[in-house]
């Protein structure tokens, strides 16, 4: 019974959100890698672009709740994901078309491109700040457990209860849907493996007859689809502030180069260690060992490794410990 | 060459003309307060309150033989040091006013008294500013507040808990010189009284997610969350957290977190958590009430009675001193707040400052039953309010 308590506390407050939030940064990281493996360049202006796309969705869902449309007990955000997620393909396109492809042509260093992205983040995020403000906004609607934790509780028979978001569990099955089907796109599709190709060597792509101008175009508007799921699915987990979008890209960066740059199963992988990496680190472990531990007994201390308040410097030492041992990354990728 | 001898005479004399005037020009107070920033939801009843008590000298036509009083707005941010003291600096230097309403945070204010107000020798009286470390700064005797210091809070949240029996509470702080200086005199306060903090985390503003910091605090445990925060903020992330997670079900919530905002948001589920706040059951509360009625504001709000109260007695302060010179007024600021003297409750400012010209004696009581102490703050008189049906309703005095 105790054994249990421990579990369930652990899940209520390590797995069950570790998972959520590994899900959306997988999404986010996706897009990184993708644009890496083709465009060859680090793409700063990604958070930007996942704020973008939320923050569309936002200004629809609150139309579509002004008219009284939803999809009750799912949140109506979901019905507006569409609108924001073609807007966001056109913010990414237009930013190609009038950023991107100049330095294409010039055929310029990658370094040039990642400080150029900055500029477009920056260009980005004040535009969202003027369209939306600054604050936070709050757009869930919905039923907003799927098993709250008293329910639970009562439910397993236990002391500890599990809370299950329903956010939380569309956050996962988006996910997965969106994976799946990307990886079916790389693999079976000619689009799909004319990316991979062009991604392993351009110049043998380009005699093969592959168009790059349609790569790269393809390349946007799956990065710019997965920005603004992701972006969606983490402001309906927690909450949509433009600031936060900045701090974001700290820890999709550390999982995509943890997983192996331009490698999307490595995306994947790198997300969920960040993710499992900052929520086990930071968490007291206090009452899970006096679970374990004999009766009556509890430890003095918190039994934490790092305070809550050092929880991003978990991606950096993640980050730096990778670039230093092994910068190809866990499945080997290109290294920056 | 007459015709440039005419000009210049017409712009000497106008200029003459101009100089003469100054002594009637209305007399300025600054209105500093976070209009942006994590109070912003909180501000703008409490400048519409102390802007109140402005009108009302200005309107009685005997204030300093009959001056007008204007206010000149300024925004000093909360969390912003630097924005805090350059508005500070604008409204003395450029605005020329003669006292300042504000600042609302403990961090802006600490900065713009250590910056600006003691090197231009300004009185500031702040309406909410509660940082104990504000009572032992060194201020030239130019700084007052109308609200009293965290330290008599957390004694009087200390109290509370006790007489309800609750004997154990984890507390969470907003990191920054309120929640830190408020978050030490409750846990300081609760110890003493045989009472156990099982764990202190502080919290940043302006997260996504506060699941981590209620996680660790879980492991704790403890029968409630003390949370020092902001009700827009991370506070308001904490508790959202703690109820998602069902780590916490009661919370205590200082000051900054007791407001409508609050409430309508979380509605229910905040049943059975404790709010304080500087309150009071004089009838200068609901006189103040009554005033700000129609007004687009509402008296008791939190804060707004401070405000009003801080205005008041600035202007009145310069009454007694006949003069509007900071270095002079700030010595008769004590003498109209205590007693002995005529009560002047809101609303009856016009009879407090004839009592002064006719050189009577004044006991100004306000909207928060105002008496300082040294050295220059309010003593304090608090609300303590539950959460019944998703409604702060209050639950006595003290």
């Amino acid at each position: 019974m105790e054994v249990l308590n421990a579990l369930a506390l652990f899940a209520n407050f390590v797995v069950v959100p570790a998972t959520a939030y590994g899900a959306q940064l997988a999404l986010g990281a996706l897009g990184v890698t993708i644009i890496f493996g083709i465009l060859k360049f680090a793409n700063f202006s990604h958070g930007e672009l996942m704020s973008f796309g939320t923050m569309i969705t936002i200004l629809v869902t609150w139309f579509l709740q002004d008219m009284g449309v939803g999809i009750a007990p799912f949140p109506t955000a979901l019905l507006a994901l569409p609108v924001g997620v073609l807007a966001a393909i056109g913010v990414a396109l237009l930013t190609d078309r009038m950023v991107f492809r100049f330095y294409r042509r010039q055929r310029s260093n990658p370094i040039v491109f990642a400080i150029v992205s900055v500029g477009v983040m920056f260009v980005l995020a004040g535009l969202i700040r003027i369209i939306i403000g600054p604050a936070d906004q709050s757009f869930a609607d919905g039923q907003r457990f799927i098993i709250g934790a008293f329910a639970s509780r009562d439910l397993l028979g236990l002391d500890e209860g599990i809370a299950i978001k329903q956010s939380q569990v569309i956050t996962v099955v988006v996910a997965l849907v969106v994976v799946v089907w990307l990886f079916w796109f790389l693999q079976k599709t000619r689009s799909g493996k004319a990316m991979r190709a062009y991604s392993d060597d351009e110049d043998l792509a380009l005699l093969c007859g592959i168009n790059p101008e349609r790569v790269v175009m393809i390349a946007w508007v799956i990065a710019a689809s997965l920005a603004a799921i992701a972006g969606t699915l983490y402001g309906l987990d927690k909450t949509y502030k433009p600031f936060i979008f900045l701090q974001i890209l700290l820890p999709i960066f550390a999982a995509t180069i943890l997983g192996g740059i331009g490698q999307p199963v490595g995306a994947i992988l790198g997300a969920f260690i960040v993710a499992f990496s900052e929520v086990m680190v930071t968490y007291a472990y206090k009452k899970f060992l006096a679970y374990l531990g004999p009766a009556d007994w509890a430890p003095d201390g918190l039994v934490q490794l790092l305070s809550t308040d050092y929880k991003f410097a978990v991606s950096f030492i993640i980050l730096v410990a990778v670039l230093l041992i092994r910068p190809t990354g866990i499945i080997r990728g290109k290294v920056i | 060459m007459r015709k440039l001898s005419a000009i210049l005479l017409s712009a000497a004399f106008s200029t003459a003309v101009a100089t003469g005037a100054s002594a009637q020009d209305p007399v300025k107070v600054g209105m500093m307060q976070g209009f942006t920033g994590p109070t912003e939801s909180l501000v703008r009843p409490m400048a519409l309150g102390g802007e109140m008590a402005i009108k009302e000298v200005s309107d009685s036509g005997i204030f300093l033989g009959g001056r007008e009083v204007v206010s000149v707005r300024g925004d000093s941010t909360c969390i912003d040091a630097a924005a805090a003291t350059a508005a500070a600096e604008r409204l003395i230097t450029s605005e020329g006013v003669q006292g300042i309403n504000g600042a609302t945070c403990s961090g802006a204010t600490t900065a713009v008294l250590n910056n600006v107000v003691r090197a231009n020798g300004i009185v500031m009286i702040s309406p909410s500013a509660t940082s104990p470390a504000l009572s032992t700064i060194e201020d030239g005797g130019y700084f007052f507040r109308t609200a009293p210091s965290d330290a008599r809070q957390g004694q009087i949240i200390a109290d509370i808990l006790e007489r309800r029996g609750i004997s154990s509470a984890a507390l969470t702080y907003t990191n920054n010189d309120y929640g830190k200086g408020l978050s030490d005199a409750i846990q300081a306060a609760f110890e003493d009284a045989g009472g156990e903090i099982t764990a202190v985390a502080a919290h940043e503003d302006g997260k996504a997610d506060y699941s981590a910091e209620v996680g660790t605090l879980a492991s704790a445990g403890g029968e409630v969350l003390i949370v020092a925060g902001y009700l827009d903020q991370g506070g308001k992330g904490m508790i959202q957290a703690s109820l998602d997670t069902g780590a916490f079900g009661k919370f205590v919530l200082p000051d900054g977190m007791v407001g409508e905002a609050l409430t309508n948001h979380f509605g229910e589920a905040l049943d059975g958590s404790i709010g304080t706040n500087p309150g009071t059951d004089s009838p200068g509360a609901s006189m103040l009430a009554e005033l700000a009625e129609g007004k687009d504001f509402k008296g008791d709000d939190p804060y707004v009675p401070e405000a009003y109260d801080a205005s008041a007695i600035m202007l009145l302060a310069m009454q007694a001193a006949e003069s509007t010179d900071s270095a002079v007024y700030k010595d008769k600021v004590f003498d109209v707040a205590n007693a002995p003297g005529e009560k002047i409750f809101p609303g009856e400012l016009a009879k407090g400052l004839k009592i002064l010209a006719d050189g009577g004696d004044i006991d100004y009581v306000g909207g928060t039953a105002l008496e300082l102490i040294e050295p220059g703050e309010s003593a304090g008189s608090f609300r303590e309010t539950e959460v019944k049906g998703g409604k702060f309703e209050t639950v006595m005095y003290h």
